[in-house]
Formats: structure tokens, C-alpha cells, sequence
């Protein structure tokens, strides 16, 4: 068994005699009798690490994972390459493993990272403010609508269906400690549907939720949606995949007050969901309701240049029950993550990339939009991602795809019931022409082969 | 680190450092002041599609003018750059954070290594649960661990950190009373608790109502009774609590308060005192969280990933969030494993998909690790460990100048104050704080728990040996015989840090966060 002490027996026996007591029980008399535990607890006994390599190694191999097959998942994560350079920056023990850096003289790194990753965001989103990260994304989404509520002094939140089905519910879930009401506007045509929304909006409403590109994959037009949000003095919230704003109008050119998001496509690996990192920007007059960790610049007593966490009578540590929000620990090391492959991308490269997911998503949707059997759900402009519906059971299609090495995308059916028998298709940098080639031929057979076939069911069913 | 010292000698540290240290005379950089147009690290794959110009793809006026400005910087010039900037940071890899309330145990590297399996770190969190079998057999072990860990029957994993946690456990208690058509607005906590406990208290909609602290440091009962009542929805404690006390009424406190009918919410920072001795659930609690960044080993990243998986106690359960790892027998007879999103009665979703689920490999590796006994020997360390670095500091000069707060015992930490330092010496905690930095140790947990005046809160956990403790009892003793010589010492300290005392005043009120580019 792997313990990590170093203590000896002589060790202890100095160590108690030092302390003055007789025994290591002692220690534990403030517990009272009735509570200690009087028991091992039931786990197994401690293992060498060659065994708890051997065990973990045996249930990674239960997982149908990125490399073992061509995927096309996407809804939310992407399987995007991320440079070499990121692992072998974050592994560093001075990334890894320090506290929070509170202690600013000897955490310069971690700040100075910070505040680099702020400055990438700002120019992604076109936003003035953006803090040190958040979770992840639809927690993120939340938390704006904490920083709305707080603004306006109103309760009433609109939501476009187009906003993923997790930061749909995530909103929900908070919006019971918040009080408040969640309103949901309906899509047409696979984008939000403008009139439905400029309706919905009143003055009772603290803030509008948008999410560009849609779940569905379509690009909204942010700016044509956000006018009727600005006239009833509403926030416009933007949740953005950081990757399509390489060649995306950034949220703070078309009407955003806060644009927020997973970071995980940004240098995080995909690791079933998490950790990962949430990104938060603002415009500058919010700058003193963000949530969460901000890096500022500032000099040292001799005048060196030096960084530090600013802002901090927002956070909880200082102001408690008034803190903008509740968060403590977030997600930096991920998004020193996301600064490293965004700097490896660079200018130029980031630019590139969202135009070979643009083209490679075009011809996707193309090939598989020629497909007897399979139709697109709109004609709306994508980036990465779109949806098609099949005419064949789902999940019987995806348990045939599966079969011959490739994850066709993500049944859509459940979060939306509208379109039954949906699949959205993701692509990354990883995903070539040959990939789509092959996809567009296994996904077609296999819905030849169901096509018609009577009893459809959703792909979550569990291995048998 | 100081210097060699003569045994029985103090050691000593640098005061002044002529024309500052190699790395102070560096003036600090940003990779965006690094770059140069046209240069690049980035060679992605060769377009293989039809190379159609974007505006027919995407209409012009949803496009992007210019593109964002972003560093033109090669690859040997990133890697150079983060490098150096990582050397600016301190870590517990190489040197002793005694951080109250933080744990910062060694953070093993086989963890490192089983979750960069691409079985782990390569699964698509939207794969089906049927090809995802590993990942969700590993989530139901780490819950059915942490079950019997904290003695309570159900795990949810999905909180992100101990304060998601926290906000979770308040939902689930909101939707408990709501379920039984009560409604119950008031949160007590000590006013020894984190700040995040409030916070998360006001984000769940609750009322904060502070619970005085009596004078052995634990939860006041006569003013715990005089608040507990109808309006009471939930009590959140830590315990051992934030002065590492471990509160011996709580059996009378649990009672107090679910007679009161309101819920029992455990913060499992301070978890690492009593694995495997005693359980929250065994002390009445109904809701727990659980830092696996803190006692389950999760590196701590400079800020997090971390992650808060809760246990609740039955009546709890039915509102856990969605979606829940099950294990049903399958149709050949071994065990299957699949998410459960048919929960009615459930608060709903906290975050997207299923958790931090890269921490979850690494603390269940951890687990795997230690076992069951292991677990408990570390809390007993960590323990031993506390008591013995109070006993050291306790005979020297810190048992004048910072003595303990509350007299008493601890557990795994414990909390001085510096008030005589400041008083006799004219020097400050946070001046012990930063002179502790060239002396090369991380201060303790500073100006916390609040009740403390000068607090320095000290956590050692069980991975440090006792000649650090040891090491670190000396600097403490040779910061306080510099000060009764010249207190000037410390308050102008740290001398050899990457930079000096930081101008936090005047970031906060001409906030600077970002680079000015273009």
C-alpha cells in the first residue's frame, strides 16, 4: 500500500512525547465515545501502485474513448488536437501544484497566467472584462444570471432554446435559490425565433440567454435578437463556443453585455466531461459584479512590475453573505490550458483553424444532406456542428456505427423531443474529408438498414 | 530555503538583497509582449474540402472583421515563456504549505498517471453509458468510498468544489422542506465558518443567521437554541472546525436542530481529521461535502480543478441532482452501469455532464491507494503532525507572541494569535506572513477565522516530516527574535521573493486586467 508519510514508529513515540501524550488515541478524546467509529471502514485494503495501475487500466479499457473509434460527439466538448506543449507545460510541479494565489510575491506565474487568459478572452469575445475562469460552462451560464438579477433588480430570465439543454437545466436548478423565472422561447427553423422572443421580453426581465452557435449547431443573429432585449433594458447574455469565435462576430460587437462559455475546447482534454474551465466577460460596467478570480497588474514597493488578484471585496473570503458570488476554488490550472493552446494557435492559426471547421462542416453537412434517409434539421449558416434527423430508430443507428468504429453524433431526441430521431454532428480539426467520407457511407447504410423498422428507442439504453 | 544553519542555531535569511535577486532584476513579460507579426507555432492540417471563400458559407455580417489579436509567437518562445514564469510561482512539489483550511497533502503522481489513460482522459462526455462503462463503474466505486467514508447512504459526484457542493446541499434542503409544504428562510452558521458558506447561503436564497462561538471554541448552545426554530432550514458546520476543534456537543447540536426540523449541512474541508475515526453521518449530519482537491489528493492547480462530490442521508436522496450513476445486473448477469435521469423529485442539474470526472479517477486512485486503513492512518498523521508542530511552536517564542487561540487540543490544524506579536512587537501577522517567505516557506492561512484577532491558521497534513515541521518551528522562532531585535525586518518583508510587496490597493481601485493590444 501506497501511504505518502514518513512518520517511523521512533518518530511517533518523539512526537507524542513532545505533545505530552501517551497515544495517538488521545488525540481523538474530543470525540465523543458514541461517535468514533470503532471499526475499519469497509474498503479494501491499500494497493501498490503497479496494482492500482493494473485496476485503473482495466476500467479505461471499458471505455470507448476518441482514439478507439472515429467520433463525431460533440454538444458542448469537442475532441480537438491539443498541442504537446499544454500537457508538458501543466504537468510542471509550479502549475500543478500550488494553493490559490494569495500569497501574490511568490505567485507571480499563476497570475501572470491569468491575466493572460484574461486578456485572450477579452479578444475572443470582444468584452472589456473577463475574470480568471469559472467551472465550466452551463454553471457559468448561471452565474450570469446571479450578476443580471444583481444588476436590474429583476427577476425574470429569457431563454432561447437554442441554449443547451445543460445550461437550460443548470439555470433552472439556481434559479430556485435566486427567485427566479425561467422563460423558455422557441426555436424556428433550428434558430431562435425573434418575434417569439422580442415578446417574451418585458420589463420585468433582468436578462436574455442566447448561445452562439446554437445547440444545434446554427449561427444566430445576435444582433438582430439583442435590439429587443436593449429596448426593454434587459441583459443580452451570450453563451459562445470560444472556437467559432476565431470567425465569428465576437458577442461584444453584436449587442452582448456578457458573454460566457465552456472552455473546454480551448487545450482541455475531453476526460468525460471535466475538469474543464468556464470563461465569463463582460462589458465595464460590471467589472465590480464579475464572479469569481480577476488578475490585475500592478508594482511592488521598488517599483517592479507584478501581478495580483484584484477586486477581492467581490469574493466570498471578504464579503460573505454580499459576495457576488459563491465561488472559491474554479479551474485555473485549465485555463492556463486554454491560454497555452490559444498562444500555440496564435493570430493567424486560430483564424485558420475556424475556417477548416467552417469548410470541413460544410462539406459534412453536404455529404450526409445527400444521404436517402437522412435530412437537415435548417439550412441555417454552421461553424463546427449541425443537425440532421434520421429516418430510422437512433439508437439502432448508432449501435450500428458503433459496430463498425465510428461515433455517428449525439441523439438529440431527448432534450428535444421535436425532433425525434435527431443527430448532431460535430467536427474538429481531427475529423478528415475520409473520416466524412466514411461517416457519410456507414451512417447511410445504417439507416437503409432501419429504416422503417417499428420500435424506435433513444441511445442510452446499457450494455446487455 | 535558508541557509545552513549550526545546530541548535536559529537559521537566518536575507534582509536586503544588493540590485535585487537574478530573478527580481527580470522584469516580468507577457506572451502577448512577445509577439512578432508573421511569426507562428501552430501547422494545422491541410484543407482537404472545397476551399469555398467563408462569406458563402456564413453571411459577411455574422463574420468577424479581424481576426482577435491573439500572440504571433513560435513554439520554442511559448514553451520558454511559460517556464519561466512557472519559476515565479512557489509549490508544494518543492516546499511546506501550511495552509489552514486547505490541506495541501502531496499530490501523488501515479494519479497523474492513471487519469491521462485515453480510456480516462480521452472520453467523450456524450458517449453512450453503454460505452462507458469504465468511467461509470469507476464513479459508482468513488461514490460507494466516499459513502462509507462519511457514513451516509448516497453520493451525487456532480458538484465542481466544496462551494458548489455547499450550494448544491442548500438546494436539496429547499426542495426537502418545499416537498413537505414547508417553508423555512434562515441559515445558521458560526462565525467561525468559511466565507463560502455564507455566500452560498445568499445564492440559494436563504438568510444568513450567525451562531456565536462559546468560549472552548465550539458552536455556543444557548445561542444555537435561542435561534433554532421554525424558520431554521439548515445548520452548516464544519468539524473539527475552522479553529481545528473538534465540537464534542455536536450529538446535543444535531439534536437541537432537527428538532427544530431543519437539515444538518457537514463542510468536509476539514474531512482530513477524522477518516476512519469517526463519520459525519454517525454525528447526525444530513449533508456533506467532500473537497477531493483537499484530502483526496487532487492537485490543487494554483486555484483548482477541485471537486465536491455530497453525501446525504436518506430523506435527502430523492432530490440529489441528475443525472445519478446506477449499477443494475445485467441481462448475462455481471453488473452494468448506467445514468439515471428518471428523477422526478430531483433539484435538477448543477453543471454540465457528469463532473469533474478527471478528479474523480485521481482521488479514486488515491483511495485504491491508501485503503481503508491507510485513509485513517493519514488522518491520524495529519493529527500527530498538528499537535506536535503546536507543541514545538508552543515552546519557543510563538508561545509568547502568537499562542494558540483556544487552548485546547486540536486536531488536524489550529489557529494562533499574533495579537501579542502585533502588541509587543509592533509587527503584524501578515508581516510574520511575508517574512516567512524568505525564510522559504508558504505562510499559513492568514486573518481567518475571523474571531481570531491576527489569526495564523496551520494545517501540516500527514505528508510532511517532522523535520520540516521542525524547520519551519525554527523560522518562526528566528522571525520573531529578528523582530524583538528590529520588527522593521518583517514589516518591510519578503526581500528575495520574484517581486516585493504588491500595490494591491491601487490595482483594486485602477483596476488593470488585461493587456492593452492593437
Amino acid at each position: 500500500m501506497s501511504r505518502y508519510t514518513s512518520g517511523t514508529d521512533a518518530d511517533r513515540r518523539e512526537m507524542l512525547e513532545t505533545i505530552g501524550a501517551e497515544s495517538v488515541d488521545e488525540l481523538f478524546a474530543d470525540i465523543p465515545e458514541e461517535l468514533r467509529l470503532g471499526r475499519p471502514l469497509e474498503l479494501r485494503d491499500g494497493l501498490s501502485e503497479l496494482e492500482v495501475l493494473d485496476e485503473l487500466s482495466r476500467l479505461a479499457a471499458k471505455n470507448a474513448h476518441a482514439d478507439a473509434e472515429t467520433s463525431f460527439l460533440g454538444a458542448g466538448m469537442y475532441d480537438h488536437h491539443v498541442p504537446a506543449i499544454v500537457d508538458a507545460i501543466i504537468s510542471r510541479s509550479e502549475f500543478l501544484t500550488p494553493y490559490t494565489p494569495y500569497q501574490p510575491e511568490i505567485s507571480q506565474g499563476g497570475l501572470q497566467a491569468m491575466f493572460e487568459f484574461q486578456t485572450a478572452m477579452s479578444e475572443l469575445t470582444g468584452l472589456p472584462v473577463s475574470n480568471a475562469a469559472l467551472y465550466e460552462g452551463p454553471s457559468a451560464v448561471a452565474s450570469a444570471a446571479y450578476l443580471a438579477i444583481g444588476a436590474t433588480g429583476r427577476r425574470r430570465l429569457v431563454v432561447s432554446r437554442g441554449l443547451g439543454p445543460h445550461s437550460r437545466e443548470s439555470l433552472a436548478t439556481y434559479s430556485v435559490g435566486y427567485g427566479s423565472e425561467v422563460i423558455e422561447v422557441g426555436l424556428d427553423r433550428g434558430l431562435t425565433d425573434a418575434a417569439a422572443l422580442a415578446e417574451a421580453i418585458d420589463e420585468e426581465t433582468a436578462a436574455v440567454f442566447l448561445q452562439q452557435p446554437n445547440f444545434l449547431g446554427a449561427v444566430e443573429d445576435v444582433e438582430a435578437l439583442a435590439a429587443a432585449a436593449k429596448e426593454k433594458g434587459a441583459l443580452v447574455i451570450v453563451s459562445c463556443d470560444p472556437v467559432a469565435l476565431s470567425v465569428l462576430k465576437p458577442p461584444g460587437e453584436t449587442g452582448a453585455d456578457l458573454a460566457v462559455g465552456e472552455g473546454q475546447p480551448l487545450g482541455n482534454r475531453l476526460d468525460y466531461g471535466g475538469p474543464s474551465f468556464g470563461f465569463f466577460c463582460a462589458t465595464e460596467e460590471h467589472i465590480r459584479r464579475m464572479p469569481g478570480r480577476i488578475a490585475g497588474e500592478t508594482t511592488d514597493v521598488d517599483g517592479r512590475r507584478g501581478f495580483v488578484l484584484t477586486l477581492q471585496t467581490r469574493e466570498q473570503h471578504i464579503r460573505r453573505e454580499k459576495a457576488t458570488n459563491n465561488i472559491c476554488t474554479a479551474q485555473a490550472l485549465n485555463a492556463l490550458a486554454g491560454i497555452i493552446h490559444l498562444s500555440w494557435l496564435g493570430k493567424q492559426g486560430f483564424v485558420e483553424l475556424g475556417e477548416l471547421l467552417v469548410r470541413r462542416t460544410a462539406y459534412a453537412r453536404e455529404r450526409l444532406g445527400a444521404v436517402d434517409g437522412i435530412e437537415l434539421i435548417n439550412d441555417a449558416p454552421v461553424v463546427r456542428e449541425f443537425a440532421v434527423k434520421l429516418e430510422a430508430p437512433v439508437g439502432d443507428v448508432l449501435d450500428r456505427c458503433a459496430a463498425e468504429g465510428i461515433a455517428a453524433g449525439y441523439p438529440i431526441g431527448r432534450d428535444y423531443p421535436e425532433y425525434e430521431n435527431g443527430l448532431l454532428v460535430a467536427l474538429t480539426e481531427r475529423r478528415s474529408r475520409a473520416d466524412i467520407d466514411r461517416l457519410a457511407e456507414v451512417l447511410g447504410a445504417a439507416v437503409a438498414e432501419f429504416r422503417g423498422s417499428e420500435q424506435p428507442r433513444l441511445a442510452e439504453g446499457v450494455a446487455s | 530555503m535558508s541557509e545552513e544553519a549550526a545546530p541548535g542555531a536559529l537559521p537566518t535569511a536575507p534582509t536586503s538583497v544588493d540590485g535585487g535577486t537574478p530573478m527580481q532584476r527580470d522584469r516580468a513579460t507577457t506572451i502577448f509582449e512577445h509577439s512578432v507579426e508573421g511569426r507562428r507555432a501552430a501547422v494545422l492540417p491541410q484543407c482537404d474540402v472545397p476551399e469555398t471563400p467563408l462569406e458563402e458559407l456564413i453571411p459577411k455580417r455574422l463574420l468577424r472583421e479581424a481576426p482577435a489579436e491573439l500572440p504571433e509567437i513560435a513554439e520554442p518562445e511559448i514553451v520558454r515563456h511559460y517556464n519561466r514564469i512557472s519559476r515565479r510561482n512557489f509549490d508544494l512539489d518543492t516546499c511546506f504549505y501550511p495552509l489552514g483550511s486547505c490541506t495541501m497533502k502531496h499530490n501523488p503522481r501515479l494519479n497523474e498517471k492513471v487519469a491521462a489513460l485515453p480510456g480516462h482522459a480521452r472520453l467523450h462526455p456524450a458517449q453512450e453509458p453503454k460505452r462507458a462503462q469504465g468511467a461509470l463503474e469507476l464513479m459508482w466505486r468513488l461514490s460507494e468510498a466516499l459513502s462509507e467514508i462519511c457514513g451516509l447512504p448516497h453520493v451525487s459526484l456532480q458538484p465542481s468544489a466544496g462551494s458548489h457542493g455547499e450550494l448544491a446541499g442548500l438546494l436539496l434542503t429547499r426542495a426537502y422542506h418545499a416537498d413537505r409544504g414547508e417553508e423555512r428562510m434562515r441559515v445558521l452558521t458560526p462565525d467561525t465558518a468559511h466565507g463560502t458558506n455564507p455566500a452560498s447561503v445568499t445564492m440559494a436564497g436563504y438568510e444568513v443567521v450567525k451562531v456565536a462561538t462559546d468560549e472552548r471554541g465550539g458552536v455556543d448552545l444557548d445561542d444555537l437554541r435561542s435561534k433554532a426554530d421554525e424558520r431554521t432550514a439548515c445548520l452548516m458546520l464544519t468539524n473539527p472546525n475552522t479553529l481545528g476543534l473538534f465540537d464534542e456537543n455536536i450529538t446535543e447540536i444535531s439534536s437541537i436542530i432537527h428538532e427544530a426540523g431543519g437539515t444538518l449541512y457537514y463542510d468536509g474541508a476539514n474531512l482530513n481529521a477524522i477518516m476512519g475515526r469517526s463519520r459525519p453521518g454517525d454525528m447526525g449530519f444530513d449533508i456533506v461535502h467532500v473537497n477531493l482537491h483537499k484530502t483526496f489528493s487532487q492537485p490543487h492547480g494554483g486555484g483548482g480543478p477541485g471537486a465536491g462530490p455530497i453525501a446525504v442521508s436518506e430523506r435527502i436522496e430523492p432530490y440529489l441532482p441528475r443525472p445519478q450513476v446506477i449499477r443494475r445486473e445485467s441481462a448475462n448477469g455481471g453488473p452494468a452501469f448506467d445514468l439515471d435521469f428518471d428523477r422526478p423529485k430531483s433539484i435538477g442539474r448543477l453543471r454540465g455532464f457528469q463532473g469533474n470526472f478527471g478528479v474523480f479517477v485521481r482521488s479514486y486512485a488515491y483511495i485504491l491507494s491508501l485503503g481503508g486503513d491507510g485513509l485513517k492512518e493519514a488522518s491520524e498523521t495529519a493529527v500527530l503532525n498538528a499537535n506536535h508542530l503546536l507543541a514545538k511552536l508552543g515552546e519557543g517564542r510563538a508561545g509568547r507572541y502568537a499562542p494558540i487561540a483556544f487552548d485546547r487540543r486540536p486536531m488536524h490544524e489550529f489557529v494562533l494569535s499574533g495579537a501579542p506579536a502585533k502588541k509587543e512587537l509592533g509587527v503584524k501577522t501578515l508581516d510574520i506572513a511575508k517574512r516567512l517567505l524568505d525564510y522559504g516557506f508558504h505562510p499559513p492561512t492568514v486573518y481567518f477565522p475571523l474571531l481570531v484577532d491576527e489569526a495564523l491558521m496551520i494545517e501540516p497534513t500527514e505528508t510532511e516530516t517532522r523535520e520540516t515541521l521542525d524547520a519551519f518551528t525554527d523560522a518562526v522562532e528566528a522571525i520573531l527574535a529578528e523582530a524583538e531585535d528590529d520588527p522593521e525586518v518583517a514589516r518591510q518583508a519578503p526581500y528575495t521573493t520574484p517581486v516585493r510587496r504588491l500595490d494591491e490597493v491601487g490595482a483594486s481601485r485602477r483596476p488593470v486586467i488585461r493587456q492593452p493590444l492593437g
